[in-house]
């Protein structure tokens, strides 16, 4: 295996226009956070999903909100206090919370809905109870519990809402007849009737799951998950298949997995931090090789992931009869790829690979702004549809997946803190030794250095 | 409910259907005078029926082979040449509307002939009558027989009235289309993939339940000559016994293609309102109607085993799964065997041939061939097309088999960017650390005949590092098979860190 980047780099590189890598990353970082600051109800510390009119809150950019107050407040950002109380109020609010399981309710079985009403907290677009947005509100919780660990009231209370939040979850319920968890469950139909299938986000779902200490998943569950992996060579690398980028990152926003391996990486002879370097790499490949012929794919153009991008109707594109897909899971190599590149994907690649990454971001921030919105924040770009030449399309809302992917990702990089919180805790050693990992940071004892 | 079966009188006065049923069903034929007993009896003359014949015949044994409607069976009457003529004119109009990207200018005015693109279809019916007609089944010596049969003892069968005794005998009579249990169907009237082929008229709006190889094939083609096309499936993605990826680039081309698609979405009743069926569907408890002129029902097919008596033989059977048999395709009365759709999970034309072909082998040379030792490819006649031979990485994980896939997309072939068909790819799946093939996938416009140079690798025990050597033509799209070999062959050269 190749060796891997440091996650405290030094940051002597400096641009042209004199701004260091590291001034840039703070920039960056920062415009991100500031999303979690704007777009937060404080009575119940529901975060909006985008920035869109009317928009709801969704659980997860809830989950990312918190992951981010303690990058915040260590980046001197916002006050301690202040972050205190923010997280306090989500966690009181879906403690709270109408878990009755019917259609306007907030949750069920300590699971939520993935869309909230901003103010009443309720369930809306009749959406589904979500497995995975639940996780990634977890995960957002125990992090925060893990960094205010002041002997204070509200910082006590703060451990003892997160950690009761996490306890509620009945996560074997979620598996419901089969052995891998279910996608979700409505009030309507009960569990949406397929599961996870191929390798995806659900890393950090079956991490929690497993390592829950009243309702965990059986270890099963995690072997037939990635009895479901698909082992590819594509453009000549190996790696863990998954199409869109975010796949490759989500998971690794909280947990640490360099070094450490399961069964299947161990098959391999790859962890899963190697894999998406790899699979970081092959999106740049994908890129320069432009099958579909699109503008401006190249070596700093890259990054197919889930996101918004244009909804225009067909049209002749190089030859072909192109469909442009709007909100949607894009991929490689397959697709759906309509020439929409999401910058917020480029730039959560970071930490597994920042010579490539670092010089993308100058280029993406080097092709200007759109309005408020910067190619790198907007949720997806698209030079193809541009109205001129070097115009491009843009989103013109920004999402808070997006941010909090900047800001965690960005955040391991700089200093690994989101990382740090989670591998000494217990849960997380737990759960993913029950999913056979071993290895790495997990023979050492919590707060070593890895 | 009951499938009624088309007359030469519904037919009307077409004369290629009427071409066709002079060879496959001649109507002033006369069963010839029963033997006291034949060495092998087949039951059924559709493809495996007629197999099992021809070999048997071959073999010097006295045949008769008994069918009760039509020699050749769903496949040249019904199906598969019926739905494989029609996908070939709507890929044609597809591509008349796409002529731009061809470097072609559009023609302005495209309008689809639906009646005369029925006529090729049974114009190719009655052609392809002729190799099965009745007159070249008696050349062979083959007794034939017209009429309907159900067992009477574990060696005799009675043909309407007429006993016919054997020594050993085969039931071949393949299978029926499957259909939904919706109420209201019956009563608003439905098509299957049989019946459709009966229309004379394109239909404005068609809704297609069932998103299996039949309902995407059908819908795809009605959809690109120009009916509104829905498809209903009640699952997450369509063919869900294939790949992933393979599914949602179907997907993607029935977008393309018009199609409007509804996954994870079950039909639950129809009823007529102003002459239109009015269909009631439900997607994660989220209720909706869809209008549309016919209801075409592609949900998969059934085994044909009713009516044949099978306990009279001491045969047993199950009316899902059909007739039982071992892996020499020998059903509980040691006499009687079965081939094809009646007995398999694979239900295919080639397949039902190769069973057959084993079947008569084991029954009249006290052979040994098992069906298991049988590498089976199939294809869906969508386009792109999706084939798959072999082990799934699924299939072969659960079975502890360390499985790596070298991937070829389409766009990295130069004959796929020449022809106009980059989205699909290459995945050939070997046992780890080795070149030995375990199954592949292919989607592409000319998968199907791509995918049999990896079945006959597989057969052979041809690796991948010997199919790198081998030359292929240039350009050709099956050099993407190439470009996998030649990766698998580079990744296992030895090599310094990378």
């Amino acid at each position: 295996m190749t060796a891997r980047p440091a996650t405290q780099p030094g940051h002597a590189a400096v641009a042209a226009d004199g701004e260091s890598d590291d001034a840039m990353l703070d920039r960056l970082q920062r415009t991100a956070f500031d999303y979690f600051l704007q777009f937060a109800n404080l009575d119940n510390g529901l975060l909006a999903d985008t920035t869109r009119d009317g928009a709801p809150s969704s659980i997860a950019v809830v989950g990312f909100a918190l992951s981010s107050y303690p990058i915040g407040v260590e980046r001197g950002w916002m006050k301690r206090t202040d972050a205190v109380q923010r997280t306090l109020a989500s966690l009181h609010f879906f403690m709270a919370s109408d878990q009755s399981g019917s259609a306007e309710a907030t949750g069920y079985r300590g699971f939520y809905f993935h869309f909230l009403d901003m103010q009443r907290g309720t369930r809306v677009w009749r959406c589904e109870l979500s497995p995975i947005d639940t996780t990634i509100l977890i995960a957002g919780m125990l992090s925060a519990a893990a960094y205010f660990d002041a002997d204070t009231p509200d910082e006590t209370e703060l451990r003892r809402l997160a950690n009761a939040l996490y306890e509620r979850v009945d996560w074997l319920w979620m598996q419901h007849d089969g052995v891998t968890v279910m996608q979700g469950w409505k009030p309507e139909c009960g569990f949406l009737h397929y599961g996870w299938e191929g390798y995806s986000e659900a890393l950090l779902l079956y991490a929690l799951g497993l390592g829950s200490p009243t309702h965990a998943l059986t270890e099963q569950s995690f072997h037939a998950w990635t009895m479901t992996y698909q082992w590819e060579n594509l453009y000549g690398t190996d790696f863990l298949y998954a199409g869109p980028l975010f796949i490759h990152q989500f998971s690794h926003a909280w947990i640490d997995f360099r070094g450490i391996r399961d069964a299947f990486m161990r098959e391999k002879n790859c962890d899963y931090f190697e894999n998406s370097r790899r699979a970081t790499y092959i999106q740049r490949k994908y890129a320069i090789l432009n099958p579909r012929s699109f503008v401006g794919y190249d070596a700093e153009h890259w990054g197919l992931s889930a996101g918004d991008g244009p909804s225009a109707d067909a049209r002749q594109v190089a030859g072909r009869q192109q469909a442009f897909y709007g909100y949607a899971a894009r991929g490689l190599p397959y697709g759906p790829d309509d020439g929409t590149i999401a910058g917020s994907a480029t730039a959560s690649s970071l930490v597994f690979a920042p010579e490539i990454v670092l010089p993308a971001l100058r280029a993406l921030l080097a092709d200007g702004v759109a309005g408020n919105v910067d190619l790198i924040h907007a949720s997806g770009f698209n030079a193809t549809l541009g109205e001129a030449p070097g115009k491009v399309w843009i989103t013109t809302d920004i999402f808070g997946l997006d941010q909090g992917m900047i800001v965690l990702m960005i955040e391991n990089y700089r200093s690994g803190q989101p990382w740090r919180l989670m591998r000494d805790l217990s849960c997380i050693r737990d759960g993913l030794r029950r999913a056979d990992f071993s290895g790495g940071w997990l023979e050492q004892r919590p707060g070593a250095q890895p | 409910m009951t499938q009624v079966r088309p007359t030469l009188e519904d037919q009307g006065a077409n004369p290629y259907d009427r071409e066709r049923w002079a060879q496959v069903r001649p109507p002033a034929w006369h069963n010839p005078r029963p033997r006291a007993c034949y060495d092998w009896l087949v039951i059924g003359a559709g493809p495996a029926g007629l197999t099992a014949a021809r070999s048997a015949a071959a073999l010097g044994a006295r045949v008769a082979l008994v069918e009760n409607h039509l020699l050749g069976g769903v496949s040249l009457n019904y199906g598969t040449v019926s739905s494989q003529s029609l996908i070939r004119t709507s890929r044609l109009y597809a591509e008349m509307r796409d002529a731009a990207c061809y470097g072609a200018r559009a023609p302005t005015h495209i309008e689809v002939d639906f009646p005369l693109a029925m006529e090729r279809m049974r114009r190719i019916r009655a052609r392809l009558a002729h190799l099965d007609s009745a007159a070249n089944i008696a050349a062979l010596g083959i007794d034939l027989f017209f009429g309907t049969a159900r067992f009477v003892s574990d060696d005799t069968i009675d043909l309407d009235g007429i006993r016919l005794q054997f020594k050993k005998a085969l039931i071949a009579t393949g299978s029926r289309s499957l259909l939904p249990t919706l109420p209201g169907l019956t009563e608003a009237g439905y098509l299957t993939n049989e019946t459709v082929f009966d229309l004379t008229t394109l239909p404005a709006s068609l809704l297609v339940i069932g998103g299996g190889p039949v309902g995407c094939e059908l819908a795809q083609a009605f959809s690109r000559l120009g009916s509104r096309t829905v498809l209903v499936h009640d699952q997450p993605l369509f063919l869900p016994k294939e790949e992933r990826d393979a599914a949602q680039l179907l997907s993607a081309a029935l977008a393309q293609d018009g199609v409007e698609m509804h996954l994870n979405t079950t039909a639950v009743n129809v009823r007529m309102k102003k002459g239109k069926k009015v269909v009631e569907i439900v997607n994660d408890g989220d209720v909706a109607t869809i209008t549309a002129d016919v209801v075409l029902t592609g949900i998969g097919r059934t085994p044909a085993v009713a009516g044949l008596d099978l306990e009279a033989a001491g045969v047993v059977f199950d009316t899902a799964a059909g007739i039982q048999v071992n892996d020499f395709l020998r059903t509980s009365n040691k006499r009687i065997f079965a081939a094809g759709d009646v007995c398999m999970e694979h239900m295919f034309v080639d397949t039902a041939n190769a069973s057959a072909r084993i079947a008569t082998h084991n029954a009249l040379c006290r052979g040994r061939q098992r069906l298991s030792a049988l590498t089976i490819p199939w294809c869906t006649y969508t386009d792109p097309e999706i084939t798959h031979v072999g082990l799934y990485v699924r299939q072969a994980r659960a079975r502890g088999i360390p499985i790596k896939t070298f991937t070829v997309p389409m766009h990295e072939v130069d004959r796929a960017l020449v022809d106009g068909g980059e989205e699909g790819f290459v995945k050939i799946h070997v046992r780890e650390g080795t070149d030995t093939i375990l199954g592949a996938t292919v989607v592409g416009r000319h998968a199907s005949e791509m995918i049999n140079g990896l079945s006959l690798a597989m057969v052979a025990g041809i690796g991948l590092h010997t199919i790198a050597r081998v030359i292929h033509t240039y350009p050709t799209q099956a050099e993407a098979i190439r470009k996998a070999a030649q990766a698998c062959r580079e990744s296992d050269r030895p090599r310094g860190r990378t």
